[in-house]
């Protein structure tokens, strides 16, 4: 076991590593940098320096607004008592507007601070946005990281964005909550033909399920050939070393072919951002152009049709619609 | 001939766990060895059994062919072949599969002086598969409860499972076993993402160091977990969301048998609330 470097037994205590510098267009890092020494046990001990700047504050700042709307109107929503906060926060929720409402701007007490805490969240995941970008430019580094973000903030402006755009009604978003949203998740599933016969929503789940499979497979490669510095990937891929050929042969020989050390990371990339960009088309589509995904299926010949045996069930999409 | 430059030196006898120099050999690329003869044997066994279910059905559309489990009626005996015994076969054929490429695994481990992690993983993935097919099947005292195999089968398996408890997402493990998915799939796309940043820089930069990948992300949040951490930090992830799937779906009867929603009571109920 004590060969299989789980964990860092013995640590190297230096001077902490104040950073890269930066060009002059840039503010002062904050945080005096510390050690953890639990934190040594996994990765790097050292916490801190912290970049801010402008960026950094405006995000914090609507993000935290946002979150105290969220919290404040849960609390009001058990008559301010703080103790029942806390014991119903799991059910409690900030729900969208009813449907009546269409794309106007609901009262505040029936849907406006949803309005209000959705949009203070947009504008601080794309002022992070910006920063990961921004952050990545003055460090001389590519912008992969802000473009993987981009496709998590897709799957996010379809669902609080686009699709309520498109169904022609707020009251399409998504509840603030933690039960309710899924109850959501549910009743969206449900509404439209159970969303399993999605082929989008199929799709991201086997980018879930293989973006899983892949850090499995590569943590546990690198791990695997630490013993020769495997976990120094910009050198292993620059210049290859017996680190990197030993992990390549393992899968070579295992399932007959095999990644590079860097080539490993692109194939981590897109299964990662497949998964949101995927299931985001899938949300998209549901409603807007296909309001049944079990009957789709089964019209395109992939999905059993099966036999009536609870009498004639009438299809729910025929009865409602989100049309005030 | 199917070898990378490098590998020549590498294709060394031993490390075998069973048939010393037997099967000590390369087909093309692949290393055979006693397991994976044992691999090729229960795999082909499985998919032929599985295309005489499709036959006997006389279903050739690959995204409806269905190999379902035995009635409830058989318990935890054996059931004709036709009935849910190919099922049952199947179910051998795939364990011993499974369990023979990951003993393959550790003869390659062996063979290339690496330590055991791949296969380890694998395991984890394997007992959770064992969980849905033998384990809970076997507490819940048939066969039948194991999942059918095919493609939309299984999920109409899964979908039907779920509101059986009314609504799975109450399911505690299951709310963490989805949240180690999610976490996995997001610090994979910041691990993948980070090494080509480094390794891509905008034109006209060098390429970057260990030292920048660090410093981006203390500046982004204040910690980088580091060039070792984060693939120890992956592997926990991707096993714990294994581990957790494994966890919600064996409660989920043997010891839960009403609405997931209900099983929450307990929180409302508690004392100190008083």
């Amino acid at each position: 076991m004590q060969y299989q470097n789980l964990f860092t037994r013995v640590q190297a205590v230096g001077p902490t590593h104040e950073g890269v510098e930066l060009g002059p267009q840039n503010s002062a890092r904050d945080i005096q940098p510390f050690l953890v020494h639990l934190f040594g046990r996994l990765g790097n001990a050292q916490v801190g320096p912290f970049y801010l700047g402008t960026l950094g504050l405006i995000s914090l700042v609507t993000g935290t607004l946002s979150i105290n709307i969220m919290g404040f109107y849960m609390l009001a929503s058990v008559g301010w008592d703080p103790i029942e906060f806390v014991r119903q926060l799991p059910w409690l929720a900030l729900e969208p507007p009813s449907p009546k409402y269409g794309l106007h701007f609901p009262p505040m007490n029936e849907g406006g601070w949803w309005m209000f805490a959705s949009g203070l969240l947009l504008v601080s995941v794309l002022s992070w946005w910006l920063r990961t970008y921004r952050r990545a430019r003055q460090l001389g580094m590519g912008t992969h990281i802000a473009w993987a973000f981009a496709a998590a903030i897709w799957l996010f402006l379809v669902l609080g964005l686009f699709r309520p755009l498109l169904m022609g009604s707020w009251s399409e978003g998504v509840p603030y909550g933690i039960f309710p949203h899924l109850d959501w998740t549910a009743a969206f599933s449900l509404r439209y033909g159970n969303l399993f016969y999605n082929p989008f929503h199929a799709l991201s789940i086997v980018f879930l399920y293989g973006s899983t499979l892949l850090f499995a497979m590569h943590g546990a490669t690198i791990l695997a050939v630490t013993r020769y510095g495997g976990d120094r990937e910009i050198d292993q891929i620059v210049d290859r070393g017996t680190a990197s050929e030993r992990a390549a042969l393992f899968w070579r020989w295992t399932m007959g072919w095999n990644a590079t050390m860097e080539s490993i990371h692109r194939w981590a990339w897109w299964f990662a951002v497949l998964c949101p960009l995927a299931g985001g088309i899938g949300i998209l589509l549901s409603g807007t152009v296909v309001d049944n995904w079990y009957l789709w299926a089964v019209k395109h010949g992939v999905a059993p049709s099966y036999p009536a045996v609870l009498g004639t069930v009438v299809d729910p999409a025929t009865l409602q619609g989100v049309k005030p | 001939m199917a070898m990378l430059s490098f590998e020549r030196k590498y294709r060394v006898r031993g490390g075998t766990l069973i048939g010393g120099d037997l099967f000590d050999f390369w087909v093309g690329p692949f290393y055979v060895g006693f397991f994976g003869v044992a691999t090729i044997f229960f795999s082909f066994l499985g998919t032929a059994l599985i295309l005489y279910d499709a036959s006997l059905q006389g279903v050739w559309n690959p995204w409806r062919i269905n190999v379902a489990p035995p009635d409830l009626k058989y318990g935890l005996g054996l059931a004709p072949l036709k009935e849910g015994g190919i099922w049952q076969v199947v179910t051998v054929c795939a364990i011993g599969a499974f369990g023979s490429w990951a003993l393959r695994e550790v003869e390659i481990c062996r063979k290339l002086g690496m330590g055991y992690h791949v296969p380890v993983a694998f395991a984890v993935a394997i007992f959770a598969y064992v969980t849905l097919v033998v384990i809970r099947p076997v507490l819940l005292g048939a066969w039948g409860h194991g999942f059918p195999y095919g493609i939309w089968s299984h999920l109409d398996w899964v979908s039907n499972i779920g509101y059986q408890y009314l609504h799975f997402h109450y399911n505690p493990a299951h709310m963490i076993a989805v949240s180690f998915f999610f976490a996995t799939t997001f610090a994979l796309s910041l691990h993948g993402a980070l090494v080509l940043s480094a390794t891509n820089p905008p034109k006209g930069e060098t390429v970057k160091t260990p030292d920048h990948e660090d410093t981006f992300f203390r500046d982004l949040i204040g910690y980088s977990v580091g060039t070792l951490g984060i693939h120890r930090l992956g592997l926990f992830l991707a096993l714990a969301a294994g581990f957790f799937s494994a966890l919600c779906i064996v409660i989920s009867g043997p010891f839960w048998t009403r609405g997931w929603p209900e099983w929450w009571n307990w929180w409302l109920q508690l004392p100190i609330w008083k």
